[in-house]
């Protein structure tokens, strides 16, 4: 891989009191790749996704979005630069419908007079776009878009949570535990819609402990340990029980790959 | 742990035969109940809407020829209206889970802070009225920063501010009333929501209709001013991002958050609108009553509570809508009269009132357990 990164990390700090969350971690995720990020609890790997969607300042360090330096302020300015994140709490609105979810934070106001004057909604933009958005990532079996998203099933309010961040998300998707909440059947499709993501050449990052599902999707696999990058593996070349190992110190990481 | 890194799929092969189609919908099996709650939850509207009609008729038999009659029902309009342009304020603050004793309150002293700058202390009703509209606007400001900034409870807040309000009303006051007839002389303005419309006349002189259904209907100016508000506010709420941001603060804050919304600009946005619509509410009182009593209204702000709850509004926030309120007010305001005119002694008004109450959270609860 001699292409650019786009989205880079190298030496981020970053402690709470005596304890050190980042320990000179680097990060490196590739254009049009599926990279993901696992590491046992208190490995420091939510602080570094944090890091990089600006929930969490690093206390050094630098982040580089497509090459140039650059600081976020907060999840918001992360998001303007075209860094979309979806929680694991999936930050879904039950009683709004699809549409109004899709758009939530960002609303569409309608360009004539009326929408300058009483800044009213262009509610039929809105629902055409959200369609298509969900159409574009195979969602189209949600059929009304003005159905509240607490009648969909946990797998179909994931998708709408991902059409969201795949609809605004113009540089980097990142999805933290996206299938931690859901069955075998839900977290499938969920896994489909990041490899459709990955086709029309979204890169994403992917934090899991679901060894098969990284396995499955995953390009490379950044395994985190004691708040630093230990190891970059490709999932072709090693096992998960491997990616285990080195995940929990019991085994040395590979020196070729060693970061 | 699985240990083979080739076989991540073989554990789901299994599905292979499966339906694929996640995001179908099980609309298999379901019982009449279960349709009902999933139509329920869909239009909550519907239940207050089957209440009101059902009041209408049962009164319209308990009280021949005296329920059921365009007097009568305007006579409900016009006792309601307060309660109604109230309880939309007492809508905005419970769709974001939160919940104002103070509107009374605020509603009182901003028809005192009208009714005497303009009377006792001679200033013109052009800006009297404007003051008792700002003085509506601080005090809901004011609740909306306590709230966001110092993060207390709004329940523990405007019990407070109740209190504040209340104090600051005795203080402006003197505790005096300003009689009809001063009103009258100083600023007719401030009583012009109480005086009477009549829609036949009206549209007879206008486009010069001769709608016979509309005879014996009389209403205020106020209850145009109450549906003036509900439009506006219902036009907020559904028609701009503040509306959505609304639900949406109330619905989930965190997530609200994480999609970028400034739930402290919202909840201070919906205090202060809240504040405002007191203020209208003070002038419709002001009309009401002819004049200001600074011992008026004590009963408004657990009244508008019960018209917002009725209405089908949800406590716990996100879930819940103005004509609901509206219909929800109207159903207090029917109950109380259809039972006064059936004969009842005024206990069984506050009985029955109870009795609604009660049952429209247990509806609510047993709605949103679909959502569970």
């Amino acid at each position: 891989m001699s292409t650019e990164p786009i989205l880079q990390a190298r030496g981020l700090n970053k402690r709470y009191g005596r304890v050190v969350a980042l320990d000179n971690a680097d990060f490196d995720l590739m254009p049009n790749e599926i990279l993901a990020v696992i590491g046992d609890n208190g490995a420091g790997k939510s602080t570094l996704i944090k890091a990089l969607t600006g929930a969490v300042i690093p206390d050094f360090g630098e982040i580089r979005l497509n090459g140039q330096p650059i600081a976020f302020k907060s999840p918001i300015d992360a998001r303007n630069r075209g860094i979309e994140t979806v929680y694991q709490n999936l930050a879904v609105s039950p009683a709004l419908s699809i549409a109004d979810n899709l758009f939530l934070g960002r609303e569409k106001r309608r360009d004539d007079w009326i929408g300058k004057i009483f800044r009213t909604l262009d509610r039929g933009y809105m629902q055409r776009e959200a369609r298509q958005k969900l159409s574009e990532l195979g969602l189209l079996t949600i059929q009304n878009i003005n159905q509240p998203v607490e009648t969909l099933s946990g797998g179909q309010r994931q998708g709408v949570a991902v059409a969201r961040a795949a609809a605004f998300g113009s540089r980097v998707v990142i999805l933290d535990e996206p299938t931690a909440a859901l069955g075998v059947k839900e977290s499938r499709k969920v896994l489909e819609l990041m490899l459709r993501l990955k086709a029309r050449g979204l890169p994403i990052v992917l934090i899991s402990h679901n060894m098969p599902h990284v396995f499955e999707v995953a390009d490379r696999i950044h395994i985190h340990r004691l708040g630093k990058r230990i190891a970059v593996i490709d999932p072709k070349k090693h096992s998960m029980s491997d990616a285990v190992a080195i995940m929990t110190g019991a085994m040395a990481p590979p020196a070729a790959e060693a970061a | 742990m699985s240990d083979n890194a080739s076989g991540s799929g073989s554990a789901e092969s299994g599905l292979a035969g499966a339906d694929q189609s996640v995001a179908s919908f099980d609309e298999t099996d379901v019982g009449l109940v279960r349709r009902m709650q999933g139509f329920l939850h869909q239009y909550p509207t519907s239940i207050p809407f089957i209440v009101l009609l059902v009041g209408v008729v049962i009164f319209s038999i308990a009280a021949p020829g005296k329920f059921f009659a365009p007097f009568n029902f305007s006579l409900v309009l016009q006792q309601v209206t307060i309660i109604a342009v109230l309880g939309i304020a007492q809508t905005l603050i419970i769709l974001t889970a939160g919940i104002d004793l103070s509107v009374g309150a605020i509603m009182i002293l901003c028809s005192v802070v009208m009714g005497r700058t303009a009377v006792v202390y001679g200033v013109p009703v052009e800006i009297a009225f404007p003051l008792g509209l700002i003085c509506g606007i601080a005090c809901g400001l004011v609740n909306g920063v306590i709230v966001t900034l110092l993060r207390l409870p709004p329940f523990i807040v405007t019990l407070g501010t109740w209190s504040i309000f209340g104090a600051l009303n005795v203080w402006y006051s003197k505790s005096e009333t300003i009689r009809s007839q001063d009103m009258q002389e100083a600023a007719p303005f401030l009583q012009w929501t109480g005086s009477l419309f009549k829609p036949y006349d009206f549209f007879s002189k206008t486009l010069g209709l001769d709608w016979t259904f509309l005879k014996g209907w009389v209403l205020t100016y106020g209850s145009i001013v109450m549906l003036l508000v509900a439009l506006a506010v219902w036009y907020i709420l559904n028609r701009t991002a503040f509306g959505r941001h609304v639900y949406a603060t109330g619905d989930d804050p965190d997530a609200a958050r994480l999609a970028g919304i400034s739930t402290t600009k919202t909840l201070i946005g919906v205090y202060t609108l809240a504040g405002f619509i007191c203020a209208i509410a003070a002038w419709v009182l002001i009309g009401r009553i002819g004049g200001v009593s600074p011992q008026a209204g004590q009963t408004a702000n657990l009244d508008s509570i019960t018209a917002v709850v009725i209405g089908g509004t949800s406590l716990f926030g996100g879930r819940g809508s103005i004509i609901g309120t509206l219909i929800g007010a109207l159903i207090v305001g029917v109950f109380r009269n259809g039972l006064a005119l059936s004969g009842l002694e005024l206990l069984w008004q506050d009985f029955a009132v109870g009795v609604l109450i009660i049952v429209a959270v247990t509806i609510d609860q047993w709605i949103r357990k679909l959502s569970a």
